[in-house]
């Protein structure tokens, strides 16, 4: 494992050499993870425990903070909304995109040109997808335009508390170009001699799709699922683009007040820096859960092919 | 971990390209597809797809040329053609400081993190010192924390280096590498035969060395992937201006562009002028798509590649 080059007189003296190179290599990466990461994650905790405003000192306050937030009913609101907001983005963006890549898988050469339109919403500047959609959104704009043509309802997007969130899913959806790329990529992998073996043997499309095409790219659903289930929730750009801009109808408001959005007026509008530690702790702690259910529900799910890793 | 997924596999001078290549003669790859029913209706699936994902942007475009009584109305070619819109933002609003600004943090923040990730990278991919997993394991792990967690005492150091209110929060974080970059560029040292670097030290190189003039020019596709994903994020980000920025002549495009909305939203007292918010959204869009058809093959890839390997 650790044989140093052969010949060299010093040998023994070579390896202590590699390892201290080796630390010397990793020093930026330690330097920034005990003051950016271990450190603040700490202070946070820390802080979650005081009352702060940066005027005046931390001051101890024990658990009151997180009493505070158990019965903060915006934590509720905001919980609510954002659940919501996860419940149909990353369904949708996964069942969406697994689609558009197995249309791309079919078409040849032209796949390269479909990709690249699909992925230009993904490389769009968050705060202008949200303006974007303040005009795709609004009254006379795109999206009821269309819905008008097919005689279906024309909600007010922007201004009915009822249609703020549907309507959010709808722009996030819009983006989802980066798990098609990663979808086309997986399918790419799947052996083509499977598929006509399972032909030969009278399987059906969806016999096929069940178990071969599924069994073969769940490894990217299953990144896929994670990483964006992780950003759903941490949701915030376009939305406070869009709705907190200036704004002050509060019913809109409510309806689009999502964790991240809340945790940051907690933060840098109120400066309540340790009830905002609390909430970002409790944020920690909601997506760790989350991702450790996730990752237990992959074991069962997930078929690796030769399972080398 | 060490097995190398095949996916990097091939020459290590491009290991890029292999991802592609590799597939050459299946089906996805053929030059064009039986032209059946079926593919078809493909074609007009996908073809309606593309008008979702492309069309916004003409509204868009259209919108940023249209007066500010006609910019929400649904007149797809606007009479007359409000070019000026584009100069009075300037006049309006000092965007061409934020446009500066912007393209002064994308660049920093681009270089040093491609630098710095390259450099833990390259420790984790070829040196073999004690505690490797475990550190590794921990790089993995940082890549799972909410940045909301670390906000506010991130906020406290700079502020408290009376650094706040500066570019320099905007970017200087990167000088110390991050963690999915250091993942992404360590599988492609991996991809490197370990033979050139035994080489190279027979040939007396020092590490240093051996990272700058043997494993950086043979990984450069990846360092342009790492380069342009952190130069579209900076491009991209709103919430940390949002956070360290309070002079109007410092803020980036992301943030110069919020402000507009917020100036401009009617029910803040703003009248409604949409027309600049809509130039000023293409001028922050602009570059990005550009950047992104030179580099195509550089964002593709790299995505496909995080998707495979997560």
């Amino acid at each position: 494992m650790t044989a140093p080059v052969a010949g060299t007189p010093s040998s023994r003296w070579r390896v202590g050499d590699e390892t201290r190179w080796a630390f010397i290599f990793l020093l930026p990466w330690i330097i920034g993870f005990v003051v950016f990461t271990a450190g603040p994650m700490i202070a946070s905790l820390a802080l979650s425990f005081t009352n702060y405003n940066v005027f005046r000192p931390p001051e101890f306050v024990g658990l009151d903070n997180f009493e505070r937030l158990a019965n903060d009913r915006r934590i509720g609101l905001a919980l609510g909304n954002t659940a919501f907001y996860a419940a149909f983005h990353v369904p949708g963006v996964i069942i969406l995109s697994l689609a558009l890549a197995m249309l791309l898988l079919r078409v040849g050469r032209a796949a390269g040109f479909f990709r690249t339109a699909f992925y230009l919403p993904a490389v769009t500047p968050a705060v202008a997808v949200g303006t974007l959609f303040l005009l795709l959104l609004s009254g006379n704009g795109l999206l009821n335009q269309i819905s008008g043509t097919f005689g279906l309802a024309q909600p007010r997007w922007l201004t009915d508390p009822a249609w703020v969130k549907p309507g959010i899913v709808i722009m996030s959806l819009w983006s989802l170009g980066s798990t098609v790329v990663i979808y086309f990529a997986a399918l790419r992998n799947v052996p083509l001699e499977l598929y006509e073996a399972a032909k030969i043997d009278g399987a059906s499309a969806w016999q096929a799709f069940r178990n071969i095409t599924l069994p073969f790219i769940s490894g990217a659903i299953f990144f896929t699922l994670i990483v964006n289930t992780i950003a759903s929730i941490q949701i915030f750009t376009e939305v406070f683009t869009m709705f907190f801009s200036g704004t002050r109808s509060s019913g809109v408001q409510s309806s689009a007040l999502f964790y991240v959005i809340y945790l940051f007026q907690k933060a840098f509008e109120d400066f309540q820096f340790g009830y905002a530690s609390a909430m970002a702790w409790l944020l920690f702690v909601i997506i760790l859960a989350i991702t450790a259910v996730q990752m237990k529900l992959s074991k069962r799910f997930v078929f690796y092919a030769g399972d080398d890793r | 971990m060490t097995a190398q997924p095949h996916q990097v596999g091939g020459p290590a001078t491009a290991p890029l390209p292999a991802a592609g290549a590799q597939v050459a003669g299946r089906g996805a790859n053929r030059r064009w597809p039986d032209l059946g029913p079926g593919t078809i209706v493909r074609f007009l699936a996908l073809g309606v797809a593309t008008v979702i994902f492309v069309f916004p942007f003409v509204w868009l475009l259209s919108a940023s040329l249209k007066t500010r009584q006609t910019v929400l109305n649904s007149q797809l070619f606007p009479q007359p053609l409000q070019f000026e819109n584009y100069v009075r933002v300037f006049e309006i609003a000092p965007v061409a400081s934020w446009f500066t600004n912007s393209v002064l943090v994308g660049v920093l923040a681009a270089v040093t993190v491609t630098f710095s990730s390259a450099l833990v990278a390259f420790a984790f991919a070829y040196f073999r010192f004690p505690r490797r997993n475990l550190l590794f394991g921990l790089v993995l792990a940082t890549m799972m924390l909410p940045g909301a967690v670390v906000m506010i005492p991130s906020y406290l150091i700079w502020d408290t280096l009376g650094w706040t209110n500066t570019l320099v929060p905007l970017w200087a974080g990167n000088l110390f590498g991050s963690a999915f970059y250091i993942f992404l560029l360590r599988q492609f040292f991996l991809s490197l035969p370990r033979d050139l670097f035994e080489a190279a030290r027979v040939d007396g190189a020092s590490y240093p060395r051996m990272w700058w003039s043997v494993a950086l020019p043979l990984t450069r596709s990846a360092m342009i992937v790492v380069f342009i994903f952190e130069l579209k994020a900076s491009w991209t980000d709103l919430l940390k201006p949002l956070i360290f920025i309070r002079d109007t002549a410092l803020y980036t495009l992301p943030l110069g562009l919020q402000s507009l909305v917020s100036r401009f939203n009617p029910t803040s007292g703003g009248q409604g002028e949409f027309h600049y918010i809509m130039a000023a959204s293409v001028i922050i869009t602009v570059p990005m798509i550009t950047i992104f058809f030179l580099a195509q093959r550089y964002f593709v890839e790299g995505i496909a590649t995080t998707g495979s390997k997560g």
